[in-house]
């Protein structure tokens, strides 16, 4: 419980810091505070694949169903992650570059992201049988994932990209003011607290359930 | 070498041997591929009409035609197993990695047949301008690689979810999307005379994503195949 709090209160001085403490990017005003969320998001977005992806090939090895149903809420999770970094990007988008979508290398592998995760969807939606539904979705789930690599770091490397890539670039450098940084990571780990407080409740709610399922006196 | 490969090229070939003889007697897959990819093809005729295109949207319809015809076409390769009911007697007397290649390979000499009726009927049709034939057969073949090497497992996914028809692309095209962009690029690239060394960087990427796609294809298949 205390954890929880704690997260709270630092979520809480993160978002004061994003906007209060951090000063403007050079150039870029104060549109440059939404690196503090739209990072963090995307970040998440990215994680929540991967965990999804790893409970999928856990499920290949050991065939029990709590590893499908972590794959499905981290797909899930995944999603509106993912769904929340590209609407903040688009904002992005539209004040430095003038349109919200302009099929930039970065939005299309983000679109493609989406796609991917929304046919996984259809497909776990497609089969009725349990056990069959869990083995096709994991191994779509783990093709897909092959992608991801392709899309996030190879496109936009490939094809120009206006998106901004102080993180991850190709000198490996940080461009980043100790303040700035400061607040990028709090933010970075605030997010990520979110999600395992997300992924710690939902764990609980799947064990709930199958206890259900195999109690024959609750209906 | 040659005894290493022999156990697994015997069994490939019996197993390409047979989808071919039954493509030969039913004539489904062919016939049914290759009308939609004329009319497909003679949709985008009529609706360019006497208007010349930018090397960019012939190539964007060459590859828009063949990857809607391969989600037509390939499917069938697993489906009809599970309609004949002879996916039991499939498994029964081949091991999963071998059936996958053949299933592959089968897919791709589909794929391969229709581009050599598709391309010669579109330059017909279209009079696109080829500045660099070498560099247009090498990304035609290698998209196709790419194509059927995706495509083959996700057919098997498909037929074991119960044969649902939509489900094909729904499942291929985000998959496929990355190879898609990069061949439409390099053909683009083909068809204004660049050379090898210009879709140096699309070639590479083409190849590595193939190669990676096929590899996890052979280690996943068993999942997919098996109950």
């Amino acid at each position: 419980m205390l954890w929880k709090v704690l997260l709270g209160i630092w979520m809480v001085i993160v978002i004061i810091g994003a906007f209060l403490y951090a000063p403007p990017a050079m150039g870029l005003g104060d549109l440059s505070r939404i690196i503090y969320f739209h990072v963090p998001l995307a970040w998440v977005g990215v994680l929540a694949y991967l965990v999804s992806m790893v409970n999928g090939v856990r499920y290949l090895r050991e065939a029990k169903l709590e590893y499908d149903h972590k794959a499905a809420f981290n797909g899930e999770l995944g999603l509106v992650f993912t769904l929340f970094a590209t609407l903040t990007g688009a904002v992005f988008a539209r004040h430095t570059w003038g349109m919200y979508w302009n099929w930039d290398p970065r939005q299309t592998s983000v679109f493609i992201l989406l796609l991917i995760y929304g046919a996984y969807f259809v497909l776990r939606s497609a089969v009725e049988d349990e056990e069959r539904r869990a083995r096709l979705s994991s191994v779509y789930s783990i093709l897909a994932f092959i992608s991801v690599p392709f899309l996030v770091f190879i496109i936009p490397r490939v094809y120009g990209s206006l998106h901004p890539d102080p993180i991850i670039n190709t000198s490996g450098q940080l461009k980043m003011d100790s303040k700035m940084l400061q607040v990028f990571l709090a933010s970075l780990a605030g997010f990520t607290g979110i999600y395992f407080w997300i992924y710690s409740m939902q764990s609980r709610l799947i064990k709930i359930k199958e206890k259900l399922k195999g109690d024959d006196k609750v209906v | 070498m040659g005894k290493r490969f022999s156990p697994w090229a015997l069994p490939v070939w019996a197993i390409i041997r047979k989808d071919l003889l039954e493509e030969f007697r039913t004539r489904y897959a062919v016939n049914s591929l290759v009308m939609f990819a004329v009319t497909t093809l003679v949709m985008v005729s009529f609706a360019v009409g006497p208007f010349s295109l930018d090397q960019s949207l012939h190539a964007a319809f060459i590859w828009i035609i063949l990857f809607f015809s391969a989600m037509t076409g390939l499917a069938r390769s697993f489906v009809k197993e599970e309609e004949n009911k002879t996916a039991a007697g499939l498994k029964l007397s081949a091991s999963p990695e071998i059936v996958y290649l053949g299933k592959l390979l089968f897919n791709l000499l589909v794929m391969l047949g229709l581009t050599l009726i598709l391309i010669p009927i579109y330059l017909l049709l279209m009079v696109p301008p080829i500045g660099s034939w070498w560099l247009m057969l090498f990304i035609l073949f290698l998209g196709n690689i790419c194509l059927a090497g995706a495509v083959t497992i996700l057919a098997a996914i498909v037929a074991r979810a119960g044969s649902k028809n939509a489900l094909l692309p729904t499942l291929s095209f985000p998959i496929l999307l990355p190879v898609l962009i990069t061949a439409i690029s390099v053909t683009e690239t083909a068809l204004g005379g660049g050379t090898f060394s210009q879709g140096k960087w699309e070639l590479q990427f083409l190849v590595s994503y193939g190669v990676i796609l096929i590899a996890a294809s052979i280690l996943l298949f068993n999942y997919v195949w098996y109950d």
